[in-house]
């Protein structure tokens, strides 16, 4: 186990230090999502009553249309060069690997989150109400978001359709997510009266079935 | 070593390999020959353990590559150089070189077994400029990323050498770098297959020849004492 | 290995044969049949309130339920098929699996799509609207539909064919336990289903009314072997003309071996390198 985590680590820590210098994600995935924000405020026409409801299907739209930004980025990286021969002639394994990059993937989903709440308490006007839901289920839900997103993002890569064929993968398998984290956001924010604990129990499920499921598809994506 | 009989690999539905046989002693140097499409490139990929054999046998290092496992045990101890660099760009050459040292399971210490002594030694060996270690890649010029991958692969000390093309994009002392590290790797009792059209600089390395058309060997299928 | 071996289906130029022309000519009856059975011979579904005597049920549109359950039940059948053959591609890694996951989820769409107009055209006048969110199965049939789509798109990508077999195997696996999740949410999303107020058992039950569902079933379950069968044939047939596309490239890549260029290269280095003295020249 030590080993395997340490090789997990070791992708994480490349991939979180490689963001750090191109900034990619800091530079153009959170404008893009805070723009989605931005649109949808427009869209709607929007007095903040309103706004407020929907604030929290509106948010995680815009969670998972940048997360995909955030994923094929991602992908990418191991793309060019050939780094991805490399990494298979390396001998580190397909689990480790996907742990690796889906935790940075993780990672860059949460910060996409923190913005994005700074967004809906700015524009939106939402006020938080149990600061504590709010975390846990952010949290989770990003852990499904990003083991479904590593595991689709790695089998769409390689494939001259990638950038088109990935979403209309990766959406409807994040279908129960968009629900579970948007009723535990409406809690969270006082937006609708539900349990969001209850919903929360659902994305943790969500994120163990698609962690393991992602863990051990990998190999089978990345071997020969 | 290599054991390559009837060998047929495909590359999609194309069977980039048709047929292939070589095989290549411990210690021998091969250079692998033949004009564009003639399956250079898959031939070394076939060798380390990438592409599965359609059909026909192949072995290599004693694992038999029709298994799945066997292929991966192969990958571990093959280094090889093909034609992108496999360096990240907004990485630094000694962070890339870490990187790779480390997913190939080599521990971290400091001893002369460990990660930071083997770098070092490797870029000493490919003289790559000290300056360079920490420079982001992707300022590297195409010589000098050549370079530093070929270190990647010295740092894991590899039964088997798998050159796709080594020479191309170097500069004259790079060339003879390569060529260094040819000739110390046979000493050092290794095994080196080189895919070139550099016919005279790596006919001065190598006593044995095989030229590949048409996804198959046509000249040199026996090689010097093979069985 | 074994794909560069003839296949059974290799000569054959249609995907017919006499048993499943039988299959064909009992499915087509049967679906005339059905027609007859929910179309005219049973009765529309009218019930009188017991207080104020006025007439309600689905009137004619209860007929559309005789084709409506089966597609939907045989929809969730084809895709079971699909994720037991996915496993198979992932364990045994046969071609076999690959033809029938393939075959299995193109014919469950097709189905799958049928279920989503059948269901909605009944929703029409029986709920009053064409689209209901928050029906627990009429959403999980929508993304199970979607996914599945998204799975033939990967399908159509031209890929390594054992690659593509792989990655297709995923999806499908991920999207059929993903359907859980879907089912649950959605259920605890509205905490309602339309679904559960007009099940069948509240329909007026007549011998007619239940012998019509059942053959309802049969003859979606004859449909949906029918085209599995000749899916699947294509399929096969479409992987042996692939192993013998294979057998004759490598034929006309050993074509390429007597090609004068490369005799003239070999010439060029027997004359003049005199390092390589262990070759076979001329061989």
């Amino acid at each position: 186990m030590g080993p395997f985590l340490r090789d997990a680590w070791l992708v994480a820590e490349r991939d979180l230090r490689i963001e750090a210098r191109s900034r990619v994600v800091l530079h153009q995935v959170v404008p893009f999502s805070v723009l989605v924000l931005v649109l949808f405020g427009f869209a709607l026409d929007a007095d903040h009553r309103t706004l407020r409801t929907f604030a929290p299907g509106l948010f995680w739209v815009a969670v998972l249309l940048s997360a995909l930004l955030a994923v094929q980025r991602s992908a990418a990286l191991d793309r060019a060069d050939g780094t991805d021969t490399a990494l298979r002639m390396s001998g580190l394994s397909p689990v480790a690997l996907f742990l690796g990059r889906a935790t940075a993937v993780f990672v860059q989903v949460v910060a996409l989150q923190v913005v994005l709440v700074g967004g809906l308490l700015v524009l939106y006007d939402v006020a938080v109400e149990d600061p504590l839901l709010l975390v846990v289920a952010g949290l989770v839900a990003g852990v499904a978001v990003a083991a479904a997103g590593t595991l689709y993002g790695a089998l769409a890569s390689g494939l001259g359709v990638r950038e088109t064929l990935l979403p209309i993968l990766l959406l409807p398998v994040l279908a129960p997510v968009l629900i579970g984290a948007t009723r535990a956001f409406d809690d969270a924010l006082g937006a609708a009266a539900v349990d969001g604990w209850s919903w929360t129990g659902l994305l943790a499920v969500a994120a163990l079935v698609l962690t393991v499921v992602g863990a051990s598809a990998h190999g089978a994506l990345v071997e020969d | 070593m290599v054991e390559l009989r009837a060998a047929v690999a495909l590359l999609g539905r194309f069977p980039a390999l048709s047929g292939v046989d070589l095989s290549v002693d411990a210690g021998e140097t091969v250079l692998v020959r033949g004009p564009n499409g003639a399956g250079k490139t898959t031939l070394l990929r076939l060798c380390a353990g990438l592409v599965r054999p359609e059909s026909g046998s192949a072995t290599v290092l004693g694992h038999d590559l029709g298994d799945g496992a066997d292929r991966r045990a192969v990958r571990r101890r093959v280094a090889l150089l093909g034609h992108g660099a496999a360096l990240y760009d907004d990485l630094t050459v000694g962070e890339n070189l870490r990187f790779w040292a480390r997913a190939a399971g080599l521990s971290s210490g400091s001893g002369p077994d460990g990660v930071d002594q083997r770098v070092a030694g490797a870029l000493d060996r490919l003289a790559v400029p000290e300056r360079l270690v920490d420079q982001r890649a992707a300022v590297l010029s195409q010589g000098q990323r050549r370079r530093v991958a070929l270190a990647a692969l010295v740092v894991r000390r590899p039964d088997l050498w798998l050159m796709d093309e080594p020479h191309a994009g170097l500069d004259q002392a790079g060339r003879d770098v390569v060529d260094g590290l040819v000739a110390e790797a046979v000493a050092a009792g290794g095994t080196v297959v080189v895919s070139s059209h550099e016919l005279e600089r790596v006919a001065a390395l190598s006593p044995r020849v095989v030229t590949l058309a048409g996804g198959r060997v046509v000249d040199g299928r026996a090689g010097g004492g093979a069985t | 290995m074994g794909t560069t071996t003839g296949t059974a289906a290799g000569t054959r130029d249609t995907t017919g044969s006499p048993r499943s022309r039988l299959l064909g000519v009992v499915t087509l009856l049967a679906v005339a049949v059905l027609g007859v059975l929910a179309f005219v011979l049973t009765d529309p579904d009218v019930r009188i309130h017991p207080t104020t005597g006025e007439e309600f049920g689905q009137f004619d549109a209860v007929r559309m339920l005789y084709v409506h359950v089966p597609l939907a039940v045989m929809t969730y059948l084809a895709y079971g098929i699909c994720a037991v053959a996915s496993v198979g591609v992932l364990v045994k890694r046969t071609p076999w699996w690959d033809v029938t996951a393939h075959a299995a989820a193109e014919v469950g769409t097709v189905f799958c799509g049928l279920v989503l107009v059948t269901g909605s055209i009944w929703g029409r006048p029986v709920w009053n609207t064409w689209w209901e969110w928050g029906d627990v199965r009429l959403m999980t049939t929508l993304v199970l539909f979607l996914m599945f789509t998204g799975y033939l798109a990967l399908r159509r990508t031209t890929d390594d064919p054992r690659r593509q077999a792989r990655r297709a195997a995923v999806v499908a696996l991920v999207a059929v336990l993903d359907i859980p999740l879907v089912n649950r949410s959605v259920e605890w999303w509205e905490n309602r289903t339309l679904h559960q107020r007009s099940t069948i058992g509240e329909l007026k039950i007549e011998d007619l009314t239940l012998f019509t569902l059942f053959f309802g079933f049969v003859t979606a379950g004859l449909v949906l072997a029918w085209l599995l069968l000749h899916r699947f044939r294509v399929g096969w047939l479409e992987q042996a003309a692939l192993d013998h596309g294979v057998a004759a490239a490598i034929a006309e890549r050993h074509a390429e071996t007597d090609d004068a260029e490369v005799l003239r290269s070999v010439g060029e280095r027997a004359a003049g390198e005199g390092t390589s003295g262990d070759g076979e020249p001329g061989s």
